[in-house]
């Protein structure tokens, strides 16, 4: 007899051939006729500059950090909360241990929620975003001028 | 033994037909979601394939297969196919632990679950195989060597960590209603019309957010932004690998449905059960339950595919501000304030009508808090910009 997770291998399996037997497949019918441009890396239609990794925004590093952190405090959670409303407990303490246990989550809450409010007034939350540079042109033609346009066509 | 190959076989058969529904599902739901558009638009849509275009899943499956596919040389070409089969199966696996029904008599006192696997971790499963779900996004973006690729990729990965948090807190407020990780458990906790939204209203909220973040749906459809991504992780891919990369999303679009179903709406509880029992017998019962269960799963996918034409795609820096700064701090207020919904109609032993009420109490409570942050954090912000 199987156990439950015995027909979780069944479910991997029958996925992985799935996929397995639909890229066959595929393989078998459809035309394969590569060429040098058919080959070449898209890049909105010009020659492909350079590699592709290249460097990007460090805040996806300090986000990616900050999520270990608070997926460890999920997996703290978990087993708290399957507890948290337990009879058996709840009744032998009189009602008591749902609040001690809500109590101890706050505090194990409380301080993480001080890591994340650090981590939000340090501005490690905030994007960084371009500098938007102002143009040094100066128009002949005053702003009004421009109003006056746009409240006639508004 | 003979019990056994009997369950066996049964099993193998439901796991059969758990592939074919969410496969087909998911195959009409791209002819719906035009369908939709179309009329969202003030159009026609697909009506060329067969009577009313009822045909166009096929035909799109026709051209998937047929249509050449290259692999740029300059990509790593085992991850390049390895990422789309990640997507693939990480999104066939999810529906495993889902309870589409309750029992059904086989005969001679043989009794089947109408669920794939009944493991006490289910939502630990659904949760875990979302999270692997990313890799299929992230090794197919990397290993594209494509700049556009790999920024979608990067994004898709950091926009899914980021709402995982909040899914997950979400969760744990469901696991303290019922004390069990079995989503069989989970759903047997709601019914006669228990149903979990009505203890957890800010929950559901949450949840359905994150699903829309996870599935990288629009609002949240960063990682393939075509203005500004062109494809976004999947530029370079055609072909069946495209095709897997689509259909992967359009799974996890149902399985999520099936899952808000499962944890928020009662699984496949309906209204007049017991009537339904009496007079047509538990089988039958059972079966309009599996029904119930796959109507509300694809209600929710036909509210993804409304709110896509409904709401505009968000800027990337508003979609992690609101993931970090919104959603995490609510959903722990709401794991807060479900340990009071538990514990204070206990205290005084009042009914579960107390609980509703300590429930939506919540709202007013959470919209005041948000209000006073925003009078003080906004008033700064206002400062601050009238200073430069």
């Amino acid at each position: 007899m199987l156990s439950e997770f015995g027909y979780i291998l069944l479910f991997i399996i029958t996925a992985i051939v799935f996929t397995a037997v639909i890229l066959f497949v595929a393989k078998l019918l459809r035309p394969n006729r590569p060429n040098v441009e058919k080959l070449t890396t898209y890049e909105s239609g010009e020659e492909p500059d350079g590699n592709a990794n290249v460097r990007f925004n460090i805040r996806f590093y300090v986000i990616a950090l900050l999520f270990v952190l608070f997926d460890l405090e999920l997996v703290f959670l978990f087993p708290w909360a399957t507890v948290f409303g337990n009879e058996t407990l709840n009744n032998s303490t009189d009602g008591l241990w749902g609040w001690f246990a809500i109590v101890e989550m706050f505090i194990f809450v409380g301080i993480l929620i001080l890591g994340l409010a650090y981590a939000w007034i340090k501005g490690h939350l905030d994007w960084v975003r371009p500098e938007v540079q102002e143009p040094q042109f100066k128009s002949p033609v005053p702003i009004s001028k421009y109003e006056a346009i746009n409240k006639k066509y508004s | 033994m003979e019990l056994t190959s009997t369950v066996f076989t049964a099993k193998a058969i439901y796991v059969g037909v758990i592939f074919a529904i969410t496969l087909g599902v998911a195959a009409y739901s791209t002819y719906f979601e035009r369908i939709f558009a179309a009329f969202f638009q003030d159009r026609v849509g697909p009506d060329r394939a067969g009577p009313f275009g009822i045909l166009q899943p096929l035909a799109d499956a026709v051209k998937m297969f047929m249509k050449e596919d290259f692999i740029p040389a300059n990509s790593s070409k085992w991850l390049f196919i390895l990422g789309p089969c990640l997507s693939m199966f990480t999104a066939l696996m999810t529906s495993a632990v889902i309870p589409f029904g309750d029992t059904i008599d086989l005969g001679n006192g043989v009794k089947f679950d109408l669920q794939g696997i009944d493991v006490n971790i289910g939502i630990l499963w659904v949760f875990g195989i979302v999270s692997l779900g990313v890799y299929g996004i992230l090794v197919g973006g990397w290993a594209s060597n494509n700049k556009y690729s790999l920024l979608g990729a990067i994004r898709a990965a950091s926009q899914n960590i980021s709402y995982e948090l909040a899914m997950g807190l979400s969760i744990i407020s469901i696991l303290m209603m019922t004390g069990s990780l079995s989503t069989k458990a989970i759903v047997e906790a709601q019914q006669n019309g228990h149903w979990n939204i009505l203890y957890q209203p800010v929950g559901f909220i949450l949840f359905i957010i994150c699903a829309f973040a996870e599935c990288n749906r629009t609002p949240f459809d960063l990682p393939e932004c075509e203005t500004e991504l062109i494809g976004g992780y999947h530029t370079e891919y055609s072909s069946m690998k495209l095709g897997f990369y689509l259909f992967a999303e359009y799974i996890n679009m149902f399985v999520s449905g099936a899952v808000m179903a499962t944890l928020y709406f009662g699984g496949y509880d309906y209204p007049f059960y017991e009537t339904v029992v009496n007079s047509f017998g538990e089988n039958v019962a059972n079966l309009i339950g599996f029904g119930a269960l796959i109507g509300k799963a694809l209600f929710f996918v036909f509210v993804f595919m409304w709110v896509r034409w409904t709401l505009p795609r968000f800027r990337y820096d508003q979609l992690m501000n609101l993931g970090w700064t919104g959603l995490i701090p609510i959903a722990m207020f709401n794991v807060v304030w479900t340990g009071l919904i538990i514990l204070l109609p206990a205290e005084f032993n009042l009914s579960s009508w107390a609980s509703i009420g300590v429930a939506i109490a919540g709202i007013p409570v959470l919209i005041v808090g948000l209000f006073i942050y925003h009078s003080i954090a906004g008033g700064k912000k206002k400062k601050t910009a009238l200073a430069r």
